[in-house]
C-alpha cells in the first residue's frame, strides 16, 4: 500500500514536471530564437535558425545597423524619463491619497474611494479623443510631460486601491504614539507609515511600470515626434522601415527585450511575493 | 471621540493628502472620458461643432459605410475574448494547480520563466511571432517538419480564416502568466487544515481539486474573467504591431481598438474624425460598462465567499 502510494505520487510529480517543462519551453522559445539569431550572419539566420551562433556564423552587423540608423539611445532615455517620473508621481500621490482614505474618517470617504477605484475597470484609452484635444489646447503634444500626466492618471487608481488595503493594516498604536510625541500628520505619514508599507509600494511599482514601459497607444498618438519617441514606439517604427533587413530587425527586438528582462529578473521575487501576499484578492 | 459632539478644526491635511491624486485623476482621466462621451453627440460642420443627439450612433450601427466595419470589429473582438476564456484561463488554472503542489521542486524557476512573456511589450511579441510564423524564415514549418506534420503548415497570419485566431493565441501565450499567478495566490491561501480534512475523507489529487479547491478559487476566476474582458475589449497594440492599422488581411483581425484608432486618428488618405472616434469610444465604454456591471451585480454577489 505504501509502496504503490509512493510510486503513484512519483508518477504524478513526473507528469507535473513534464507539463511545466513543456510550457516553459513554449514560453521561452520565441525569445530564445530571436536573441540567438540576432548574433548571426544573414546566411546563418536562414540556413540554421535553431543553432547557436558559432565562430563562423557570429556577426554583430544587425546591432551596428540599429545603432547607426535608429536613435535608440535617445528613445531609451525618453522611456526611462517617462517611466521613472510617472512611477514616482503614482507612488507619492497614490500613497498620500491612500493614507487619507485609510486613516481618517470624514464625510464622503467611501464615495471618494469608489470614485478613485473607477479607473481600475474603465481603461483611460477610451478618453483618448478628449485627451488629445486637451494636450493640443495646452500645447503639450509631442512633449514627455503629456505622457507623464497620462500615465500618472492611469496608474493612480490601482495604486490607491492596493496601498489603502495595506495601510489599514498599519498599527494604530504606533501612529497614536507618534501623535502623542507631537509629530504632525505629515510626519506620521512620511516617517512612520511610508517605511512600513515599502513592500506594497514595490508591488505597485512593478505593476505600474510594465504597462507604462510597454505602451504603444499614447506615444503613437500624443508624442510621435522623433525627439519624444519611446523605445516601444521607436522599435515599432524602426522595424517597420527595416522589415527586409532581418539582422537589424532581430537586433532591435533583442535590444528591446534585454532591459525589461534584466529588470524583471531583479524584481521577480518582489513581484511574486506581492501577488501572493493577497494584494489582488 | 463621538463625531459631531464638538466642532473639530478643519483638517486641512486630509485635503492636502488627497488633492494631487484627485486633481490629476480627474483632469486627465475622468473629464476626458466624459468629454469623449459628449463629443460623440456632436458633429463638425465647417469647423463648428453641431449638436446631433444620437445621430452618430445611428450612423455607426446602421449606415452601411460604418456599420459593416463596426459589427465586424465587434464580432472579431468577441471571438478574441472567447479564445482567451477557453484557452488562456484553463491553461492558467492548470499551471497554477501544478505549481501549488507542496512538494514540487523548481517551482520558482517555472513561475519566473512562464511569466516572462507577460512583461514583454506587444511590439516585441507581435514581431517575434510574425517572424517565427513567417514562411520566409521557415522556423514554424521546420519544426512541424521535424514532427512529420509539415502539411499542416499555412501562413497563419496571412490567411483571413486563421489570422484572428492566431493573433488571439499569441495574446494567450503572452498573458497566460496573469491567471496563473492570481490562481496560484488563491490556491496558496487555502488553509492546510481544509486540505488535510479532505485527505482524511479520502479526497486527494484530481478529486480534491474539483471538489474542494475549485469552488474555493471561484472568486479569483471571476476576477480574472473580468480583467480578461476589459483587457480584450481594449486591445490594440498587438494587432497594430503584427498586422498594422488596417488589421489585415482584409480587416480579418480588426477589433474595436484598431477601428477606433483608424477612425479618429486617420490613416493613409482618410482624415481623422474625432466625433465618430468618440462615438466608437463611447460604444466601447458601454460594452465594458455592461460587462463590468454583469460581473459586479450578477456574478460577484452570488459567488460564495469563505472566511478562513
Amino acid at each position: 500500500m505504501a509502496m504503490s502510494g509512493a510510486r503513484q505520487s512519483l508518477g504524478r510529480s513526473a507528469a507535473a514536471h513534464a507539463i511545466l517543462i513543456t510550457y516553459t519551453i513554449i514560453a521561452l522559445f520565441p525569445v530564445f530564437v530571436i536573441v540567438i539569431n540576432s548574433f548571426k550572419t544573414r546566411k546563418a539566420i536562414f540556413r540554421t535558425p535553431l543553432e547557436m551562433p558559432d565562430a563562423e556564423s557570429f556577426s554583430l552587423i544587425g546591432y551596428q545597423t540599429v545603432l547607426k540608423q535608429g536613435d535608440f539611445l535617445l528613445y531609451f532615455q525618453n522611456s526611462l524619463v517617462v517611466t521613472v517620473v510617472s512611477l514616482t508621481l503614482v507612488l507619492l500621490f497614490g500613497a498620500m491619497a491612500a493614507f487619507a482614505l485609510s486613516e481618517y474618517r470624514f464625510r464622503g470617504n467611501s464615495l471618494m474611494g469608489l470614485y478613485l477605484a473607477l479607473g481600475i475597470m474603465i481603461p483611460i484609452r477610451l478618453g483618448t479623443v478628449a485627451i488629445l484635444q486637451l494636450m493640443v489646447a495646452t500645447g503639450l503634444v509631442n512633449t514627455l510631460t503629456a505622457l507623464v500626466l497620462v500615465y500618472t492618471a492611469q496608474g493612480l487608481p490601482l495604486a490607491v486601491f492596493i496601498l489603502s488595503e495595506f495601510m489599514r493594516g498599519v498599527s494604530d498604536d504606533l501612529k497614536n504614539a507618534g501623535r502623542i510625541d507631537g509629530l504632525s500628520e505629515y510626519r506620521i505619514f512620511f516617517r512612520l507609515v511610508l517605511p512600513l508599507v515599502r513592500p506594497a509600494m514595490a508591488t505597485v511599482a512593478v505593476f505600474t511600470m510594465i504597462p507604462i514601459w510597454n505602451d504603444l497607444w499614447f506615444p503613437l498618438i500624443l508624442a510621435s515626434a522623433e525627439e519624444t519617441k519611446t523605445v516601444t514606439l521607436g522599435a515599432q517604427v524602426f522595424i517597420g522601415q527595416f522589415v527586409t533587413d532581418w539582422n537589424a530587425v532581430l537586433s532591435a527586438l533583442s535590444l528591446a527585450i534585454l532591459p525589461v528582462l534584466v529588470l524583471y529578473l531583479i524584481f521577480s521575487r518582489q513581484l511574486i511575493r506581492g501577488i501572493t501576499a493577497g494584494a489582488v484578492k | 471621540m463621538a463625531l459631531g459632539s464638538y466642532k473639530r478644526p478643519v483638517r486641512w491635511h486630509i485635503a492636502v493628502f488627497l488633492a494631487p491624486a484627485v486633481a490629476i485623476y480627474t483632469a486627465i482621466m475622468i473629464l476626458p472620458l466624459f468629454g469623449t462621451l459628449q463629443l460623440a453627440l456632436f458633429t463638425t460642420v465647417d469647423r463648428e461643432l453641431v449638436f446631433v443627439g444620437l445621430d452618430n450612433f445611428r450612423t455607426l450601427f446602421g449606415d452601411v459605410r460604418w456599420s459593416d466595419s463596426f459589427w465586424n470589429a465587434l464580432v472579431n473582438n468577441t471571438w478574441f475574448f472567447i479564445i482567451h476564456m477557453l484557452v488562456q484561463n484553463p491553461i492558467g488554472i492548470l499551471l497554477a494547480a501544478l505549481l501549488s503542489s507542496p512538494r514540487l521542486r523548481m517551482s520558482a524557476f517555472y513561475r519566473t520563466a512562464i511569466f516572462i512573456p507577460t512583461i514583454l511589450s506587444f511590439v516585441i511579441v507581435g514581431f517575434a511571432w510574425k517572424l517565427i510564423l513567417s514562411p520566409i524564415w521557415g522556423i514554424a514549418p521546420g519544426i512541424l517538419d521535424a514532427v512529420g506534420l509539415k502539411s499542416l503548415f499555412a501562413p497563419w497570419l496571412g490567411k483571413e480564416e486563421y489570422a484572428l485566431t492566431t493573433l488571439a493565441l499569441i495574446s494567450v501565450w503572452q498573458f497566460v502568466g496573469i491567471p496563473m499567478m492570481l490562481i496560484y495566490a488563491a490556491l496558496l491561501s487555502i488553509p492546510d487544515e481544509i486540505l488535510e480534512a479532505a485527505e482524511c475523507d479520502g479526497l486527494s489529487g484530481m478529486a480534491q481539486f474539483w471538489k474542494i479547491k475549485l469552488p474555493l478559487i471561484l472568486p479569483s476566476i471571476g476576477i480574472i474573467s473580468i480583467l480578461t474582458f476589459v483587457g480584450n475589449f481594449n486591445a490594440f497594440d498587438l494587432i497594430y504591431s503584427a498586422q498594422g492599422a488596417l488589421a489585415g488581411p482584409d480587416f480579418a483581425t480588426d477589433v474595436l481598438g484598431t477601428f477606433l484608432y483608424r477612425t479618429f486618428f486617420g490613416f493613409q488618405l482618410q482624415l481623422g474624425d474625432p466625433n465618430m472616434g468618440s462615438t466608437i469610444a463611447s460604444a466601447m465604454f458601454l460594452i465594458i460598462l455592461v460587462g463590468v456591471s454583469i460581473y459586479l451585480f450578477g456574478i460577484q454577489t452570488r459567488l460564495r465567499r469563505y472566511q478562513f
